[in-house]
């Protein structure tokens, strides 16, 4: 139909629909250069002796592994940055994190649908509510928890909290309406299977999609976590228990007195994990924000 | 055979752990702002049990002329507002152009998929290594690019004394960070938009301008607003960039123009055992709890279901109706 409106003037229009997709062009290649440059600068300079590391140039030196060398030896680093322990660290908070946010958030979600009972609306209604209080408003009565039960440095106080995750669980209830059979289950109770193990058996597996979405964000979410680590694992305390975001915040700040190629290696040794995983899971977490699943 | 008792169990961990860690600290962070802040003569009482009950001394600290933190706090507010909407207003300008551009059909425009991944991955790194990397951008005399676009005053940038290119540094990087998600929900929204009142304007002979103006725009209204509001609550926690970006010491802020209230908040409780504040820190803490609240009803207020509350709104009149007929006759009350 759209082809005979065309044919009148169809050299102007397709010349017009060039000329928009160029300008279109040009304008996402700036923008991608400036969504990548800054990170291959970082690069270049962790390649980059201390005294050059000054000097703006975008082609890597050859400093690489001896930056990583001064990085692990050297004793000023050893105080405030480990890189294999904060990777260790952080991937066990964060992957602890990931799979106890989507495993209760998912049985929190299941309860809230399958079943009928008196609180179930006060208790859904309760959970949208708390969904928009954010951290900070809430730390200085967790410093106080904290202190009053002793728990500092404990990661009990970051992994634990993740069993509570109201957007999560409002995200998973959406699927389970969407798209989950409530017939199975009365078939699968029919067959004599618990409700546990139909949870388990069942929902879980046809529940899939979701969880890979949620975990990944869980995952980046908590491994990003500067604010609640830094409450937690406060600057001083045993280095060999800190996460990167927090060595990366302290190495910088005394970066004045150390080899500079070393602290750039140091910055971009965090940001690789984190990296590796948007490479490969991308098109997940693109299809996750888009379906609104993202909480920051 | 009921089975009410299951859904109590599988809600269960749930609450236990959320009463805990967030409901607890919650409610324990309003008991801290009426208590005092932990400074006694010579004693740092960082217990909670050993500080007295001092009513509403901590909110006229921050919120009356004569407190000692009020002028603190009232930067900090300001610059989190100017931060804020300097980050903004560039950000939603930039994603709705190319969520526009990227759901026109019109526009040939291979490797699609690879500028959204390039556009959303500065959102997924550590803020604190996105601001480390910054920083050895733009820092002091260390900086890399900060020699090459003025040399003159190189060692200035982001120091105590830095005002605006300390700000915009901050806006740029949260724009930076944040325009492709920001993007990416507002394609959705467009996604979501009935694709025959595109054709419809096309068979009409709208230009693009036209189509945007009239046919997406009013219709992108609600997800607009939402993002605004959840950008308003995102941009009152500020603090992992400015904070980071400063060359804290000590969870102090060095340079006091990118403070945010965030940060005035930590800065409160984990500053240096001099100027620790707990039941100032507790105060500011619900106040913004209490701005934060209102935002956050304003977005279910805007996403409501308008359909869904018409309908129960009939079905209740119609019930009303229908008693009013069972009581006889009609027209009486």
């Amino acid at each position: 139909m759209s082809k005979i409106t065309y044919d009148t003037d169809k050299g102007g229009y397709q010349r017009k629909v060039i000329i928009k997709s160029v300008l279109i062009y040009i304008v996402l290649v700036i923008l991608t250069i400036i969504c990548l440059a800054p990170l291959w600068i970082l690069f270049v300079s962790s390649t980059l002796e201390s005294s050059q590391t000054s000097k703006f140039t975008l082609i890597p030196g050859s400093y690489f592994f001896k930056n990583y060398k001064t990085l692990t030896t050297d004793e000023t680093f050893s105080k405030s940055y480990l890189p294999w322990y904060g990777l260790r660290n952080s991937l066990i908070i964060a992957g602890c994190c990931a799979a106890l946010t989507v495993f209760f958030a998912a049985l929190t979600a299941y309860g809230l649908v399958v079943y009928d009972f008196k609180l179930k609306t006060p208790a859904f209604v309760f959970i949208i509510a708390v969904m928009m209080i954010p951290t900070q408003v809430t730390a200085v009565g967790f410093i106080s928890l904290m202190e009053k039960f002793h728990l500092q440095g404990k990661y009990a106080l970051l992994i634990l909290p993740s069993i509570a995750p109201p957007a999560v669980v409002f995200f998973m209830r959406q699927y389970l309406l969407s798209s989950f059979p409530l017939d199975i289950i009365e078939a699968s109770r029919i067959d004599g299977a618990s409700e546990f193990r139909t949870f388990l058996t069942i929902s879980i597996p046809m529940m899939k999609p979701a969880f890979a979405v949620q975990a990944i964000f869980a995952f980046i979410s908590k491994w990003n976590d500067y604010y609640t680590q830094s409450l937690v694992l406060a600057v001083g305390s045993d280095v060999k228990k800190q996460t990167l975001p927090i060595m990366v915040n302290s190495v910088s700040s005394v970066r004045n007195q150390i080899d500079h190629g070393a602290v750039n290696f140091a910055i971009f040794f965090s940001i690789i994990p984190v990296a590796l995983v948007y490479i490969l899971l991308s098109r997940f977490i693109i299809g996750g924000v888009a379906a609104g699943g993202v909480k920051e | 055979m009921s089975y009410a008792k299951y859904g109590y169990i599988f809600i269960l961990p749930f609450f236990v752990i959320y009463f805990i860690f967030m409901l607890y600290p919650l409610v324990d962070t309003f008991i801290v702002s009426f208590k005092g802040n932990g400074l006694g003569p010579g004693v740092i009482a960082r217990h909670e049990s050993q500080r007295d009950w001092v009513g509403l001394a901590s909110y006229k600290n921050i919120l009356y002329k004569s407190g000692a933190n009020h002028e603190q706090f009232l930067d900090s507010l300001k610059n989190t507002v100017i931060i804020w909407v300097g980050n903004f207003l560039p950000q939603i300008s930039l994603s709705l152009l190319l969520a526009v551009w990227f759901t026109d059909m019109r526009v040939k425009m291979p490797g699609k998929g690879f500028f959204k991944v390039v556009m959303y991955l500065p959102n997924i790194i550590t803020a604190a290594s996105v601001a480390a990397l910054f920083y050895t951008l733009f820092g002091g005399e260390y900086g890399v690019l900060n020699t090459i676009i003025d040399p003159k005053n190189a060692s200035l940038w982001l120091g105590p004394a830095d005002v605006w290119r300390a700000r915009i540094l901050v806006m740029f990087i949260q724009i930076w960070m944040w325009f492709g998600n920001t993007m990416i929900m507002l394609m959705s929204g467009i996604q979501g938009i009935n694709e025959s009142l595109f054709e419809a304007a096309e068979i009409d002979g709208a230009n693009s301008s036209q189509t945007f103006w009239r046919i997406t725009f009013p219709l992108l209204k609600t997800i607009m607003v939402y993002t605004l509001l959840t950008s308003m609550i995102g941009g009152l926690q500020m603090f992992d960039i400015p904070f980071m970006l400063s060359g804290n010491n000590n969870g102090h802020v060095n340079n006091e123009y990118i403070k945010t209230v965030a940060c005035f908040i930590y800065e409160k409780f984990k500053g240096t055992e001099n100027d620790m504040m707990y039941g100032v820190a507790g105060a500011a803490s619900v106040i913004l709890f209490f701005i934060t609240s209102i935002l956050g009803a304003l977005v279910f207020y805007v996403q409501r279901d308008k359909d869904a509350i018409e309908k129960n709104r009939k079905r209740k009149e119609a019930m009303k109706e229908a008693k009013r007929r069972a009581k006889g006759g009609g027209f009486s009350i």
